[in-house]
């Protein structure tokens, strides 16, 4: 590596203060004008949101008959939309959780954005599996309370379990995220300048001081609740993974099912990280903060979640035909050649054949490529829930039952619309939360700069 | 609200090296009601200003446990005795099924009442102190490091004060009116 690489390969770049990252951080929200890209971005965020709005208002008033759903293939596209945005939001808190704990340099400047991401990703997740229930109101019988009926919800089963995880899993998202925002609001509140700007952060920041007292706290609280995610998000989509192998249905019934959904998982967190990342350090100017470095680190776990893959790929090809069982072999074979091969294919292709030019250090260093190569993940990821739900509920045990699942426009709404609401709350965060962790950054640059003084 | 008598003495610093220097100096003179307000966690001041170990990763822990226990308990009596349903001959106990969940319960509990005990423990939500009037106290959270003593403090000498903390080479020693 030539000089001048080693110095774009640094965690940040040198002659940095910590005044110069608060201001550059801080005045994005507070000072600058909103940028032009950032008002186009949200209009079209806006306008998904919106189609989203109008396919949920029809689902609510025809009811679920308008998605291509019928019996056998009751989970259509919601639940592979649940499972693919469940498991974006995953990567995000991966990478603020686990590499916290692994005290990784490169996380401090990525972590509020990972964050941020798996917020709104779980916000897309969480409303699936309610509109999908048909009659959605009533949802809260998930909920053990005392009633007229005498019920209780089935504890013993996956999709309840499942139900407390994500409960778990948002509730907790949402205060570890904003646990490590609170600093950060405390130095918007100290640098507003109008009224009502100040008023807001004020609030927002609890009041926060950074007394020494606080940050004993803070330090003791944050290192704890990390310890506590990090586990959560794989038991998660360990549980969601279990969705499918607690059923008996052929395709499903697999016990890989827990480790393979979590690699999925976190293979597609990272390559939307990675996107996000590339995109808004040229788009708010922040080469110096978020560099090379970070590109380089999330190229890299991509590629190594492309191989975890790429082996529960192996073996969910390999076991139908080890295990003798001839409904295996089915669902395997039409994986394989049947209506949705393309999906099969596809997803083989996306997520392990290309994104092995990972590999290639001059393709980690393009970052058009990485940002095709991560889409296209994202993409093959989609493809892999959508085979896991539909391709398997297609074959089953009975041959009379063999009817293909054909999405109505409706289904494509709904996906395109949740796309919406992620962006939409993305984009509200970018305009009004500071996008990298003001005060772990201060740290690293005393740390960097001390180094090297 | 009156605005007269003196709350505290502050010391505003450049950098967190002489602030803990400025701390040690203080402790070394036995002085009282000595705070630091820093743009982020100086690891330093813990042991010179409150070595105590904080309380919040033990409640956390007990919260966790609670959680566990109450969350079993409730699937493993509503299963057992509030609405008992043969599935396919499985015991009504099979106490593995509820293992998944109770984590789940488990970290919910621990992490809904961490946050509390840490906001508890931080006072959070007391949006106002007087330090906060200290000149320059909005740097605080930015680029300077605020040393603070309460004049309320027990054996609170101002002049002494000031020459200790004139010694530790501070960008600016300031009154914070109460």
């Amino acid at each position: 590596m030539s000089a001048a690489e080693q110095r774009e390969f640094r965690v940040i770049a040198p002659g940095q203060t910590i005044g110069s990252i608060t201001d550059a951080i801080s005045d994005i929200v507070l000072e600058e004008a909103t940028p032009f890209g950032w008002w186009i971005g949200f209009g079209i965020s806006v306008a998904l949101f919106l189609v989203l709005v109008a396919a949920l208002s029809w689902l609510f008033v025809a009811g679920i008959g308008v998605w291509g759903i019928q019996n056998p293939v009751a989970w259509g596209f919601a639940i592979a939309n649940y499972v693919w945005w469940i498991g974006l939001a995953s990567g995000g808190t991966i990478i603020s959780a686990l590499f916290f704990l692994t005290r990784s340099e490169w996380r401090t400047a990525t972590n509020r954005i990972a964050e941020s991401m798996m917020l709104f990703c779980a916000a897309a997740a969480g409303i699936m599996p309610i509109i999908h229930l048909g009659r959605w109101w009533y949802f809260y019988w998930l909920f053990p309370y005392p009633n007229a009926m005498g019920t209780w919800p089935q504890f013993r089963s996956p999709l309840h379990w499942d139900f407390v995880a994500l409960l778990a899993y948002v509730v907790a998202s949402i205060l570890f995220w904003y646990i490590g925002l609170i600093p950060d609001l405390a130095t918007l509140r100290d640098r507003a300048r109008g009224r009502r700007a100040r008023l807001g952060y004020a609030v927002a920041a609890l009041g926060w001081r950074g007394s020494s007292r606080q940050w004993r706290h803070f330090r003791a609280t944050y290192l704890v609740f990390a310890g506590l995610m990090a586990p959560l998000v794989c038991s998660v989509h360990s549980i969601v993974g279990l969705d499918f192998a607690g059923g008996l249905w052929p395709g499903w019934h697999s016990t890989q099912f827990p480790p393979y959904f979590v690699f999925g998982a976190v293979l597609s967190g990272f390559a939307l990280v990675l996107i996000l990342v590339i995109l808004l350090r040229h788009a708010y100017g922040l080469q110096a903060i978020i560099t090379m470095r970070h590109v380089d680190v999330l190229a890299k776990l991509t590629l190594t979640c492309t191989l975890l893959i790429a082996y529960a790929y192996l073996i969910e090809a390999f076991m139908p035909f080890y295990s003798g069982n001839a409904y295996e072999r089915t669902v395997a074979l039409a994986d394989f050649a049947g209506r949705y091969a393309w999906a099969y294919w596809g997803k083989i292709t996306l997520n392990v054949v290309v994104a092995q030019l990972l590999w290639v250090p001059a393709i980690r260093r393009n970052q058009l490529a990485l940002i095709a190569i991560a889409a296209g993940i994202i993409v093959g990821m989609w493809l892999e829930r959508m085979l896991i739900v539909i391709g398997s509920l297609y074959r089953g045990f009975l041959p009379a039952n063999w009817i293909p699942f054909v999405p109505t426009v409706w289904d494509w709404l709904t996906l395109i619309g949740s796309i919406g609401l992620f962006l939409t709350g993305f984009f509200l965060f970018l305009r009004f939360i500071p996008i990298v962790t003001m005060f772990e950054l201060r740290e690293l640059v005393l740390r960097k700069e001390g180094a090297s003084r | 609200m009156s605005r007269t008598g003196l709350y505290g003495i502050v010391a505003e610093f450049a950098d967190a090296d002489r602030l803990t220097a400025a701390a040690r100096r203080l402790r070394e003179a036995g002085v009282a009601g000595v705070e630091a307000y820093t743009p982020y966690p100086v690891a330093e001041l813990d042991a010179l200003l409150d070595p105590r170990p904080s309380p919040v990763p033990a409640i956390i822990l007990g919260a966790g446990l609670l959680g566990a226990a109450a969350g079993f308990l409730l699937q493993y009596l509503g299963m057992k005795f509030g609405y008992p349903l043969n599935i396919g001959g499985r015991p009504l106990d099979s106490w593995p099924a509820y293992i998944p969940s109770t984590y789940e319960i488990a970290v919910l509990t621990a992490i809904v009442v961490g946050f509390g005990a840490f906001a508890t423990a931080t006072r959070l939500s007391v949006i106002y102190e007087p330090v906060m009037d200290a000149p320059g106290f909005e740097r605080a959270s930015q680029d300077r490091f605020l040393l603070c003593v309460e004049a309320a403090a027990p054996g609170f000498d101002r002049g002494r004060l000031e020459a200790l903390l004139a010694s530790a080479m501070p960008s600016r020693i300031a009154e914070v009116p109460r």
